[in-house]
């Protein structure tokens, strides 16, 4: 099982679940992502965290420990 | 009856724009109530019993926020004739899911499509018939900026007033569809038609605030629960996630019917722009240099110019005052009457309209920040540092301005979206030297330490070390406790914005702050003046020409013991200390007043550096300058700290802890100070010590360790 938080800058993988519960999933899932979306992971922040994805043609910024919340398949 | 429409949207969708561009100049600003969220309302250009309201930019109607619940609160109570929904054309997929929510509500939606400009410009192509004939609704294509397609969104939303709704069609999966037919069923025969969808679909979400809105029984809470589970279990997610989810699907499933971008995507402006603003080693020296010219010009100078020049030439000797004097003395006004309104009342409204010029200079500036997109970036950059001092990245804004002004400061706390990191900013912004401080800096600096160059610098770093010490205290507070803000957040594509759009935001912000900060301040120097210049003379009360025998005195002699172990249980510094409530500055006014009986002193106080060097020791002195840095600030900063906390509890909280923090700060310098100059060990640097061990056990200590305990032996 890989999360987001593990992929590197530029790799684009495929969403097939979103874990967690309350405001923070619920705030994750209403930004988009969603399963069966795919993201590309576009930046980190100069200081290490948060991290920046894109998905659904836009830009999308949160932190390493929520995108841990989120599982992917790598796609390339 | 007036017709009401509502205007909902994404942040970052030009909603602000397209309120300006409907409204024109004339509009309301205030809050929602209860909450610190901001309210909008105007009239609709060229039709006077249309009234427009602003709701909050939101990506959801979900029940975790206060501008979310605000929003899906007024719309199904007030009841709005019709919603406008502004969408960004460039960023359909995710505007279009708030969208799927509004449809719910029962009201008739009209939906604007925003960017139209840049879509066309970007080749893409929105089929808005196909569209439309998809939500059901009437859509319009326009350009809030470039002012297109307004007319015509405006006359759309007026055929929609009084249209019958029919109720939102089922775009989910079959299972949940029949899951929400049965709560429909079950529970909300009663409700309107087109309102049953939306309670359902929020009764299969588990959505606690209708639930208890509803009063819905635990039977039958019991028996729709049943349903949902085998929801859950076939979709394998929580119902919450399920239908968040199911939105998405419907959009993706129509999407290709109405979008289609011909062009193959070159990379974006922003990403462009991106790749050097935040870049790993040029993102913070930017940001750094992009703080600075803020400050520079702010502050340094073309602020600073413009407000030494409300001071002191139209407020000045020769300026305003001068004028009302000499029109006071052909009047022959009586003389207290004349006192007042010239040393209370002119003296108070200078003192608030000093400031403007320089603030607006500054919103100006923040406002194009905040509207071309970098402010998120700033978030984006100094989340990380923040965080671990219970602040937000966006708490270097508030902190950053409030070394100006804290009242704008504190003001501008306003965007960061948890409740947890707000109060702590809130709390930690006036620690920061703002310029009326500066006078009392130059005062010791130049008093006590020669001028010496590390005095002013030194102020600044106490200023950002209490910010830290106190968010490292502060946020392992229980009261403090519950999930910070999750930090997932849109960084929108940069975009200029138009003038219009800045300089009205400068401005609703200056006069905000020319309304709260004003009646305070005025009231608050009319007190304290007549605190100063009446005493008891004779055995009555009458106007002193003595401040020695004023009230004010009085009042600074019986607490003048309490700063003893500060190193400055001296009357009149407590006097001082108390008038610098009125505005910091006052301090040096009253001190001179007091010792050489002379009010008007210079930036710097040099007329009374001699009674200082007399009065304090250099450990005295310094100390003295820390705790008029870090108490309470000034009233009108008081009030701006009520207004963001909404709660007199809260805001007890924040001033008391200024004062207790600014007091064991003064304490241990003082007290360290004495130890060093060879005064010798005594009880008040054991009491030092103390203090100094027990603020670094508050800080790394490890939070809720006693709770965890308990716990962990059952």
């Amino acid at each position: 099982m890989t999360t987001v938080k593990e992929l590197k800058i530029g790799q684009t993988a495929k969403i097939t679940k979103v874990n967690g519960q309350g405001a923070v999933k619920r705030r994750i899932m209403d930004m988009g992502v969603t399963k069966g979306t795919t993201l590309q992971i576009h930046k980190v922040a100069p200081l290490g965290d948060p991290i920046q994805i894109f998905i659904r043609g836009y830009e999308l910024s949160l932190r390493k420990e929520d995108a841990d919340q989120i599982e992917v398949q790598i796609i390339d | 009856m007036g017709i009401k429409i509502a205007l909902v949207g994404n942040p970052n969708s030009g909603k602000t724009t397209l309120f300006n561009a409907l409204t024109g100049a004339k509009q309301y600003v205030g809050n929602w109530p209860g909450v610190t969220v901001e309210k909008k309302e105007g009239k609709i250009k060229g039709k006077k019993d249309v009234l427009l309201a602003d709701l909050p930019g939101i990506y959801s109607l979900s029940p975790y926020s206060p501008e979310e619940v605000i929003s899906r609160d007024y719309v199904i109570d007030e009841k709005p004739d019709v919603i406008i929904n502004i969408v960004d054309g460039t960023n359909l997929e995710r505007n279009l899911y708030l969208t799927t929510q509004i449809l719910e509500l029962g009201v008739p939606v009209v939906i604007a499509i925003n960017m139209m400009d840049i879509v066309r410009k970007n080749g893409d192509i929105i089929d808005v018939e196909k569209l439309s004939e998809n939500l059901g609704c009437d859509i319009v294509e326009i350009s809030a900026l470039k002012n297109q397609g307004i007319n015509e969104l405006v006359e759309k939303a007026m055929a929609n007033v009084g249209k019958s709704i029919t109720p939102a069609r089922p775009i989910f999966a079959g299972a949940v569809e029949h899951a929400i037919a049965h709560i429909e069923e079950l529970l909300l025969h009663d409700k309107p038609a087109e309102q049953q969808r939306w309670f359902a679909i929020k009764l299969f979400e588990r959505d606690q605030k209708v639930i208890d809105k509803l009063n819905v029984s635990e039977a039958h809470i019991a028996h729709i629960e049943e349903d949902i589970v085998e929801c859950e279990k076939l979709l394998d997610d929580d119902s919450e996630g399920i239908i968040a989810a199911e939105r998405y699907n419907y959009i993706d499933s129509i999407k290709d019917g109405f979008y289609s971008n011909k062009r193959i995507r070159k990379e974006k402006l922003s990403a462009k722009i991106d790749k050097v603003l935040t870049n790993k080693w040029l993102g913070i020296p930017i940001f750094a240099g992009i703080m600075f010219l803020v400050y520079y010009v702010a502050v340094s100078t073309v602020g600073g110019w413009v407000t030494e020049y409300t001071n002191e030439v139209i407020f000045g000797e020769e300026g305003i005052p001068a004028l009302i004097s000499s029109g006071l003395k052909s009047l022959n006004t009586a003389e207290w009457l004349s006192a007042l309104i010239l040393d209370g009342i002119v003296a108070g409204v200078g003192a608030v309209l000093g400031f403007v010029p320089q603030l607006l200079l500054l919103f100006l500036m923040l406002a194009f920040l905040e509207e071309c997109g970098y402010m998120s970036r700033v978030a984006f950059i100094m989340d990380r540092i923040f965080r671990k001092f219970g602040l937000a990245g966006k708490s270097f804004i508030p902190l950053l301005i409030g070394t100006g002004c804290g009242i704008p400061g504190v003001m501008a706390s306003r965007t960061i979206e948890s409740p947890k990191e707000r109060r702590i900013t809130v709390i930690t912004t006036t620690f920061m030297p703002c310029g009326a401080k500066l006078p009392i800096i130059a005062l010791i600096a130049g008093a006590i330490f020669n001028n010496s160059w590390w005095v002013a610098p030194s102020a600044y770093f106490l200023g950002v070390v209490s910010v830290v010490i106190s968010g490292l205290i502060l946020k392992k507070l229980k009261a403090f406790e519950g999930a910070s803000s999750p930090f997932i957040m849109e960084l929108p594509e940069y975009h200029l914005p138009t003038i219009g759009t800045v300089l009205r935001s400068m401005w609703e912000r200056g006069w905000s702050f020319i309304k709260k900060a004003g009646t305070v301040i005025l009231l608050s120097t009319i007190l304290i003046w007549f605190l100063s210049s009446y005493g008891f003379e004779n055995g009555s009360l009458t106007a002193v020409e003595d401040m020695n025998n004023s009230i004010m005195a009085s009042i600074g002699g019986s607490l003048a013991w309490l700063f003893i172990p500060l190193g400055f249980g001296v009357w009149q510094a407590t006097v001082g200390i108390l008038t610098g409530l009125i505005a910091k500055e006052n301090l040096l006014s009253t001190l001179g007043i007091l010792y050489i009986g002379l009010s008007e002193v210079s930036d710097n106080g040099a007329e009374i550096w001699g009674n200082i060097q007399a009065a304090f020791t250099p450990q005295a002195a310094y100390a003295f300058l820390a705790f008029n840095l870090l108490c309470a600030p000034c009233f009108a900063a008081m009030g701006a700290i009520k207004r963001e906390m909404n709660s007199g509890k809260w805001t007890a909280f924040a001033i008391a802890y200024q004062c207790v923090y600014a007091y064991v700060v003064a304490l241990i310098i003082n007290q360290f100070g004495n130890l060093f100059m060879g005064a010798g060990f005594s009880l008040w640097t054991v009491v030092a010590i103390a203090l100094l061990v027990g603020m670094i056990y508050l800080m790394f200590r490890k939070p809720g360790k006693n709770r965890l305990q308990p716990r962990l032996a059952n």
